[in-house]
């Protein structure tokens, strides 16, 4: 009980100046200070070209006021649908990440191949060029719109990381669990189901939260073909108001604020695993 | 007829790892309800042999056949067997996620397909029989040694085998545990399960025992009753190891 109970004070005190990087409030103040460098020298730019901000005018694109109270503006009905769209993206992601995790864990030769193919196309084509593959040519094809065929082209790129760590996760867990679920009459399915997976999550979850992050960020990307979303609707705002410094900084602050929380629930996830193993 | 056939044979088995021959040509016929202790030294292939009896290693050559069901590709078959045939690990392999009762339904539910509160029923009667029926809601994390290793043994008996097979189950447990779990097991032997427990256990050997299988470099170079086994045995290699494992 003494010598258990000196192991955790030392492993305490060892951890504690990388935790203290690692805290959240460290992070965000390191986050706050870079963006307000970036801020000052583009302030400081935009006063040497002698841009006229008109900052009154941005709030307008966020809540409008309307007769029955105030109402998303432009960029936060924007920032909702990019939302949305990387959730239904990453939700397939997760669903061709696991499925070509599995294929590659299985003892099926054929299956093994058909993931390792997937993964070396994905990885190796640019996310722009994978967006005009499923809108210009996919797209007519299977008669997919461009919704249809951004989340798809979304779901496919990331599917390819999202599959890594699904297969880092099924074998961080020993082979003992496979034996003991074999050992009772589970089948692959149901030990997958009721004994791997349930402890794979546990170290999943951080990096496939940063992987949300990914997505939301490159879910930007859509807007070449005109999706209506975040970024889409920065441009569409420019092109009749030519606010574009405010409201780039504003696309960008909105972009930030989402994925900022994402990342800080994160170190919440990796923290608490941390701590109760 | 039953009394005849045996509920195990194993005939002519050989296991490969690669080049290494991990059991060399072994024949071995369990009666029901017979108590088989297996020892050797460490590499001898002890492991080997009783994970092949119910296929979590597959068998290269010959056949072995579990309470008349031969074990081959057929996966029906093999889950049939393994409903036959529990089996308890040298590191317990517990599910650290589900609590101690839900280790124990998993199989009654999943396997058996058994409604869950006749599971949970089984399940606290097999706690009861390990003698520790107030740790069903506990994490095996929360448990002991020798209280993780009896609630692995709880989660065997929870599928009714026929046959239960130990591989070293005290080998990990510190010495004040291992007590505990052996009764377990003395008590297990004394309601006519039929057992093979590989241990080096001698004490434990001696008392439930009906035969000693003594195994050396992937074969089985003897095998006699524990009296005559521990008394004299026939092999210069056998003494030699009752020598290096009695001494302590
Ligand atoms: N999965 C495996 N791959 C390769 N070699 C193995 C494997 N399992 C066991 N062996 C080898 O087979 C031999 C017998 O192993 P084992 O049955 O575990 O012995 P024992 O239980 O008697 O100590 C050992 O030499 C071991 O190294
Ligand atoms: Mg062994």
């Amino acid at each position: 009980m003494v010598e258990a109970a000196d192991r955790v004070t030392i492993r305490r005190r060892s951890l504690r100046p990388r935790r203290l990087l690692s805290s959240r409030l460290v992070s965000v103040l390191l986050y706050l200070l870079v963006v307000w460098l970036i801020l000052r020298t583009a302030l400081n730019g935009a006063a040497a070209m002698g841009y006229n901000w008109q900052w009154y005018r941005i709030p307008q694109f966020l809540l409008e006021r309307t007769e029955d109270g105030f109402q998303a503006g432009e960029l936060l009905t924007g920032l909702l649908a990019s939302l949305i769209l990387s959730g239904l993206a990453f939700l397939l992601a997760l669903f061709l990440g696991l499925i070509v995790a599995l294929l590659r864990l299985s003892d099926l030769v054929v299956g093994r191949a058909v993931a390792r193919l997937f993964l070396e196309i994905v990885r190796n084509m640019p996310l722009l060029v994978l967006l005009y593959v499923f809108y210009y040519v996919t797209g007519p094809i299977f008669g997919l719109n461009r919704y249809v065929a951004s989340v798809i082209c979304l779901g496919v790129y990331h599917a390819a990381l999202v599959s890594e760590i699904f297969r880092a996760g099924i074998n961080s867990i020993a082979t003992g669990q496979w034996e003991a679920a074999a050992a009772i009459g589970l089948s692959r399915r149901q030990t997958y189901r009721f004994v791997i997976l349930p402890q794979a999550v546990r170290f999943m979850l951080p990096p496939m939260t940063g992987e949300a992050v990914n997505m939301i960020k490159s879910s930007a990307i859509v807007s070449v073909i005109a999706v209506a979303e975040l970024t889409t609707a920065g441009r569409n705002i420019i092109s009749d108001t030519y606010l574009s410094f405010e409201i780039w900084f504003t696309v960008a602050a909105l972009y930030l604020a989402v994925t900022l929380c994402l990342s800080l629930l994160a170190t919440h996830l990796e923290h608490r695993l941390a701590t109760k193993s | 007829m039953s009394d005849t056939t045996p509920i195990i044979r194993m005939i002519n088995v050989s296991k490969l790892f690669g080049d290494f021959v991990a059991l060399d040509d072994v024949s071995l016929s369990v009666a029901a309800g017979e108590r088989v202790v297996i020892c050797g030294p460490s590499g001898s292939g002890k492991s080997t042999l009783i994970r092949c009896i119910n296929r979590l290693e597959p068998h290269d050559r010959g056949r072995i056949i579990v309470d008349g069901l031969e074990l081959d590709e057929d996966m029906a078959n093999l889950r049939s067997v393994r409903q036959e045939v529990g089996m308890v690990f040298q590191q317990f392999n517990l599910f650290p996620h589900l609590t101690v009762l839900e280790n124990l339904t998993l199989g009654p539910i999943r396997v058996r397909r058994m409604a869950r509160p006749a599971a949970e029923a089984l399940a606290r009667q097999y706690l009861e029989r390990v003698h520790i029926p107030e740790q069903a809601d506990k994490y095996p994390g929360q448990l002991s040694g020798g209280q993780q290793q009896r609630v692995a043994i709880a989660r065997a008996l929870c599928m009714e085998p026929r046959i239960m097979l130990f591989d070293e189950p005290t080998s990990a447990l510190d010495p004040e545990m291992i007590k505990e779990v052996l009764d377990v097991m003395v008590e297990l032997a004394g309601t006519g399960m039929t057992m093979l427990c590989v241990t080096h256990e001698m004490g434990f050997a001696r008392k439930v025992a009906d035969r000693m299988v003594f195994m050396e470099a992937g074969r089985i170079v003897e095998t006699a009753p524990p009296e005559a086994f521990f008394t004299a045995p026939a092999s210069p290699r056998a003494r030699l190891f009752l020598d290096q494992v009695l001494e302590h």
